[in-house]
């Protein structure tokens, strides 16, 4: 029975913490500058720590939790590194990590001392065919040659678990930002909320040890890591059109037009309305799929059931942030208001990780390609 | 409750329907949904007496009432687990889920004894009269009179789309007491019996040329004073409550005929190579995964928390109704031209009743707009 739908005290109690927490600091319409000090305060509140085991220094929660936080930060467009940093790198390392590798590194990213980024094939899929980084031996240890032109990092990521071709196959490394021969180059990217940077590997020379991956887990692991990364999104993007829905509520209750609140108009109403219905399908779909995620083994399984997810929150975002922007009028064109913030959030969204499209094709492999 | 007493549950519920639903009864597999109400009438209401034999109506009513008490996690069960076995639709739903639960709530003790036995032993079909041509979603609207005549009560108007009245013993009615009252004052909730000179019902017929949706006639028709739930002129308040049921755990029954329903679009898919084309393939992993949506949504109606606004409650009809109207035309695509034909094939021909039926899903229970309004006046708390 899938009752783990409805949300311990505890976990409300968080997702009310988290709420108030990023209410406050907030940083989308602050300074850059700002932003290492909201990742120390979010790193003292134990946030990532939410999904690394006990026997790491993590609390040992799991992925409901997880998109509370998220969906929160998701709905104030929080500036920091901990979609990367947490839900891609930390769960690259969970999920097709060997034991030395999480030892290694799941503590100090659990305390958020250190930020680390994930690269995979361009848009963050799982798609080994697709993969321009390349390592090839070197006595005891590993030479990487090749770059990613977008990295979800805004600079500030001490390291990058790099998915990289090794002529007999594919591998998991560990790079540090600062190893001889990488690269990096902030890209001016539309979404200031969310930075990259292009990423260059040439000869970077590194020692056996990083690669890390554990033996015969690297494919399933990166396949169930897109999906779990995925299904994370999809909370960040339900948070980001629950703000958008409130923000054009609001606003339209003030904006008076024709002697009456524009909110009293029935087109304006059933606009708003239609948007409650795309946001809490794709809200019930996100608990729902969190709450069953840690219960489906199979990977193909658990990806079809993150497409649900996915898609429709993917959707839900973009739709939500379209219309705020049309029924906050003139001002929702605006750099002033911030259904801007959160359009360009949506359409990043809807590109990383596989867009719907290709979720749609992996539901349909499943129901259509059996016979 | 541990996972094996849920686990035993489904395998007796289902090792049950796999003993009954054959014979005589098998050829109700899967059919008599809505869109399908006109299928097997009589042998419907003998399956409902099976039914009730082997304990199945009422299994969710308190044991005081004659039930069995079932938690949530049985009642869910139990409805997945009937609706996989291709258990017909039900005949007795609307007094087993709406009228039973009412009276539970809110009827007399003479009441209880009186109607839930005969509902629970699958005896007594009952209809609901709500609906009024001048009253459609506007249910404060209504005009059908009612007043006190010695011992009686006694009805005087017209109801609409009164599902199933044509089959049915009883109907419950609300029907305005108070002469030049308005709005939700002055209304009356009265339980009637349908055979008796003062009602007539004429069917209606639809889009798919069956008639499973009545007018209801009623001229000066009677019943027992002691047949008022609630008392006289707060109707208003027992037919809500009555309505506050209808999303229950039958819901997920609801959703394993939409199941039923999606698999056999996908086998026609597969069956006529459509199932290689891009588009229709999208549309297949929309509807499917627009489906997994529903179940997560109602699960979470079902679990949650009552009391403040609930937003996945307010946006079930409007969510359903539409993703089931969008499968009746998927299926239709899929079928081509084949699809104008009508079938005997009984998998294509409940395609096709879903289809034409689905085009009333978004107007009964309140049309795509009402709930629409209802979405933004009670959840978001826009004007009205």
């Amino acid at each position: 029975m899938e009752n783990a739908l409805l949300l311990s005290d505890e976990q409300v109690a968080l997702q009310d913490t988290t709420a108030a927490f990023v209410a406050e600091f907030a940083n989308a319409r602050k300074p850059p500058e700002e932003d290492a000090g909201l990742w120390r305060r979010i790193a003292e509140l134990g946030w990532p720590a939410v999904q690394v085991p006990e026997e790491f220094g993590g609390l040992g929660m799991g992925a409901v939790e997880l998109a509370l936080l998220m969906e929160e930060m998701g709905r104030r467009l929080i500036r920091a590194p901990f979609f990367t940093s947490v839900v891609l790198a930390q769960t690259a390392l969970l999920q097709a990590g060997d034991a030395a590798a999480r030892e290694r590194f799941l503590p100090e990213l659990a305390s958020g001392e250190t930020a680390a980024t994930l690269i995979l094939a361009p848009g963050l899929v799982w798609a080994p065919g697709a993969l321009t980084v390349e390592c090839h031996r070197d006595g005891a240890g590993w030479v990487m040659n090749g770059e990613s032109a977008q990295v979800l990092d805004g600079g500030d990521a001490a390291m990058a678990f790099v998915a990289a071709r090794t002529g007999d196959g594919v591998g998991l490394f560990h790079v540090p930002a600062t190893a001889a021969g990488v690269e990096r180059t902030p890209l001016d990217v539309w979404d200031l909320t969310r930075p990259q940077c292009h990423w260059r590997f040439g000869e970077v020379r590194l020692p056996a040890e990083a690669r890390v991956d554990a033996s015969g887990a690297l494919d399933t692991g990166l396949a169930r890591t897109v999906a779990l990364a995925a299904l994370q999104l999809a909370a960040e993007q339900v948070g980001g059109a629950a703000a958008c829905l409130d923000m054009t509520v609001a606003y339209t209750k003030e904006r008076v037009q024709f002697g009456r609140p524009v909110a009293g108009f029935q087109a304006v109403k059933h606009r708003c309305a239609e948007m409650m219905v795309r946001l809490e399908t794709a809200r019930s779909a996100v608990r729902g799929v969190a709450a069953a995620a840690a219960g489906l083994r199979d990977a193909d399984e658990l990806a079809c059931e993150v497409a649900v997810a996915r898609v429709l929150a993917s959707e839900a975002y973009r739709y939500c942030a379209q219309e705020a922007v049309q029924l906050h009028g003139g001002v929702g064109f605006t750099w002033e208001y911030d259904p801007q913030l959160h359009f360009k959030r949506a359409q990043w969204g809807s590109q990383w990780l596989g867009a719907a499209s290709r979720w749609r094709e992996r539901v349909a492999s499943q129901l259509l390609d059996l016979a | 409750m541990d996972v094996m007493t849920e686990t035993q549950f489904r395998a007796e519920v289902a090792g049950w329907l796999a003993r009954e639903l054959k014979g005589e009864f098998a050829c109700l597999r899967h059919r008599g949904g809505p869109g399908d109400e006109e299928a097997f009438p009589a042998l419907r209401k003998a399956w409902e007496r099976k039914l009730a034999e082997g304990g199945w109506v009422g299994a969710a009513w308190p044991q005081e009432h004659g039930g069995r008490g079932l938690p949530l996690e049985l009642q869910l069960a139990f409805h997945e687990e009937y609706v996989r076995a291709g258990g017909p639709g039900r005949m007795g739903h609307i007094g087993e889920t709406l009228l039973a639960p009412t009276l539970i709530e809110l009827g007399t003790p003479e009441q209880q004894r009186r109607f839930l036995p005969g509902i629970r032993e699958g005896r007594e079909f009952w209809c609901q009269g709500y609906s009024e041509p001048g009253a459609g979603s506007d249910l404060a609207a209504i005009t059908t009179r009612c007043w006190q005549d010695g011992d009686v009560w006694r009805v005087q108007g017209q109801k609409v789309w009164t599902s199933l009245a044509h089959e049915s013993d009883w109907i419950f009615v609300i029907a305005r007491s108070t002469p030049g009252s308005v709005g939700r004052e002055g209304l009356t909730f009265l339980l009637m019996p349908l055979d008796q000179p003062g009602i007539e019902i004429q069917p209606i017929r639809q889009m798919t040329g069956e008639a499973e949706f009545n007018a209801v006639f009623f001229d000066g028709a009677a019943t027992d004073a002691g047949c008022i739930v609630g008392k006289p002129g707060e109707g208003w308040r027992v037919a809500m409550a009555l309505l506050g049921f209808e999303r229950g755990a039958s819901t997920l029954g609801q959703q394993m005929h939409f199941v039923h329903e999606m698999q056999l679009v996908v086998d026609v898919a597969i069956a006529t190579g459509q199932a290689h084309d891009p588009a229709i393939r999208e549309r297949i992993a929309d509807a499917w995964i627009g489906l997994r949506a529903l179940r997560h949504n109602a699960l979470r109606m079902l679990v949650g928390n009552s009391g403040s606004v609930r937003p996945e409650s307010l946006i079930y009809k409007y969510a359903w109704s539409n993703w089931h109207r969008d499968l009746g035309q998927l299926a239709m695509d899929v079928l081509g031209a084949a699809g104008d034909v009508r079938s005997d094939d009984d998998a294509v021909r409940r395609l096709q009743q879903v289809f034409f039926f689905s085009r009333a899903d978004t107007i009964y229970a309140g049309t795509n707009e009402i709930q629409l309004n209802i979405i933004a006046e009670r959840a978001l708390a826009m004007p009205r």
